[in-house]
């Protein structure tokens, strides 16, 4: 039904619902979503200019903050770009160590957001055990790399710090209690009535939309759209590693949900092969200090989506000018159409939907004279 | 159903989160912690100063004060600086509980043990012994 006339709702920068500062403005014709303005650019850091200040090995640790949940696939970008600059070949240990955590953090990452999607949902029972699990996971990349969050263990050139045996036996015994765990939730947010009609046919995403507004990840995946940087451009030793890219027909948020479900379930199997096949040698060649007059672009599939790093090089130990494009960006146009016509109480579980990252994506403000 | 199930099954389980100022926080021996300076083996040589991305690490080269002076609150525990070490004189303890609420407490001198500094402590000691007595 409506009204005739529209009431404009704003939403944030700080708001209960947006764990980060973002602002949208919503118009709204009574119930009803009808035009949706986002504004970014709150947690702007200047990230690209600090970029150019600093040589290219502390860049690597800036790399690392540029994200808190996927600092492992920054690092990884930032290295993977960096080491096409030189050009540098790494050695295949290092690759596959690489890989193995970046897997364990899509893991990690996956389970956040699918306890986030309860929690909003209102099922708070598996919003807490899939968090109990997730520390499992954080508690063996502490083991492995030194830290839980930023863990420091892409270098340019190799990985620091090598996987052990004994750690190869834990992630697998790990990965077997935590796959049954995933399938079990997996079955209950299939059957669970509550989190369906919650979730279904809200915030639905076309999969021509989702093409044309340039979503990326798993917010793709679910409209159905066989889309993933592993298995489209391969990078670090994912050519080699036989993984199904995992899609879904439903386009809204409960296909998202499956979507990463199922994703966990795939990297679990990444990891196991991945560990079994860990080739013996060196794990780091040692990078040259500066480097010639290039460009490169690395790209890897972060948790959340597609991530794109630039690098031009001017011959001297510092880039000239960095670039770096987060998931979310990507995501934003295909989450402003869906919550066009959506419930005003189902946008925090649509914003939600896309797993949203803000403070990654804020790289340049655009101020207009005339407002 | 399974959620039900396990629900009952953690009635009598130990809960999963660690009581932690109350408990010991039990971290794996490969931790990142604080750096921690031997002086014995540094000879002063910079590399630790140029690997810190954060500027934490400042070296006095010449002087009473000679040695290292390490900036807590600067440190972001990226253990770069062990890896830059030639003599291996840098190691990274687990300790992770390094707050404080003084930012004069931040900041650590490492000094150098010079010949002639140590020869005038003995002698100040044996002096003031011989006034003791």
């Amino acid at each position: 039904m409506s009204y005739g006339t529209t009431i404009k709702v704003p939403f944030g920068p700080q708001h209960p619902a947006l764990k980060e500062p973002e602002y949208f403005l919503f118009e709204v014709d009574g119930d009803i979503v009808v035009k949706v303005t986002p504004r970014i650019g709150y947690v702007h850091r200047g990230v690209e200019k600090a970029f150019e200040q600093e040589t290219y090995l502390h860049n690597l640790y800036l790399a690392e903050r540029i994200c808190g949940i996927c600092s492992h696939a920054h690092s990884t970008c930032y290295t993977q770009t960096i080491e096409g600059l030189i050009p540098l070949e790494i050695p295949p240990r290092a690759v596959y160590i690489r890989l193995i955590m970046a897997e364990l953090e899509r893991l990690h990452s996956h389970s956040l957001w699918v306890g986030i999607a309860a929690h909003e949902a209102g099922f708070d029972t598996l919003f807490m055990y899939l968090w109990r699990d997730r520390e499992m996971i954080m508690d063996l990349m502490e083991e492995i790399s030194g830290n839980r969050v930023t863990h420091a263990i892409n270098t340019i050139g190799g990985v620091r710090r090598d996987i052990t045996s004994e750690q190869a036996t834990k992630i697998k015994k790990f990965l077997e209690k935590f796959e049954s765990n995933v399938k079990e939730y997996t079955k209950v947010l299939e059957s669970e009535q509550t989190f369906i009609k919650r979730t279904k046919d809200v915030g639905v995403l076309k999969p021509r939309d989702a093409i044309v507004l340039c979503a990326v990840g798993p917010t793709l995946r679910a409209s159905g759209i066989k889309s993933d940087v592993r298995a489209d451009d391969p990078y670090l030793a994912y050519g080699e590693i036989p993984f199904n890219v995992i899609t879904h027909d439903g386009c809204d948020v409960y296909a998202r949900t499956i979507v990463r479900c199922e994703e966990m379930i795939e990297s679990a199997n990444i990891i196991r092969y991945a560990l079994d096949h860990l080739p013996e040698g060196k794990i780091k060649v040692p990078p040259p200090r500066t480097i010639a007059p290039n460009e490169s672009v690395g790209r890897v599939e972060a948790p959340r989506g597609e991530l794109i790093h630039y690098a031009r090089s001017n011959g001297t130990n510092k880039p000239e000018r960095y670039k770096v494009r987060a998931p979310t960006l990507g995501n934003l146009a295909s989450v402003c159409q869906t919550l066009i016509g959506a419930h005003v109480a189902d946008i925090p579980l649509i914003l939600a939907g896309i797993d949203p990252c803000f403070s990654c994506m804020d790289r340049v403000i655009i101020t207009k004279k005339s407002v | 159903m399974s959620l039900f199930r396990e629900a009952a099954k953690q009635i009598f389980r130990k809960p999963a989160t660690v009581k932690y100022p109350f408990e010991p926080g039990i971290v794996p021996p490969g931790l990142r912690g604080r750096p921690v300076w031997d002086m014995e083996k540094c000879v002063l040589c910079v590399l630790c100063q140029n690997a810190c991305p954060t500027a934490a690490i400042k070296m006095i080269p010449k002087g009473p004060d000679a040695g290292i002076e390490y900036h807590l609150d600067k440190c972001i525990f990226c253990a770069e600086c062990a890896d830059a070490c030639p003599r291996k004189a840098i190691t990274m303890t687990t300790n992770f509980e390094l707050a404080d609420t003084s930012r004069s407490n931040m900041v650590q001198h490492y000094k150098k043990p010079q010949k002639a500094q140590a020869q005038t402590q003995t002698q100040t000691q044996t002096q003031a012994a011989k006034a003791g007595t």
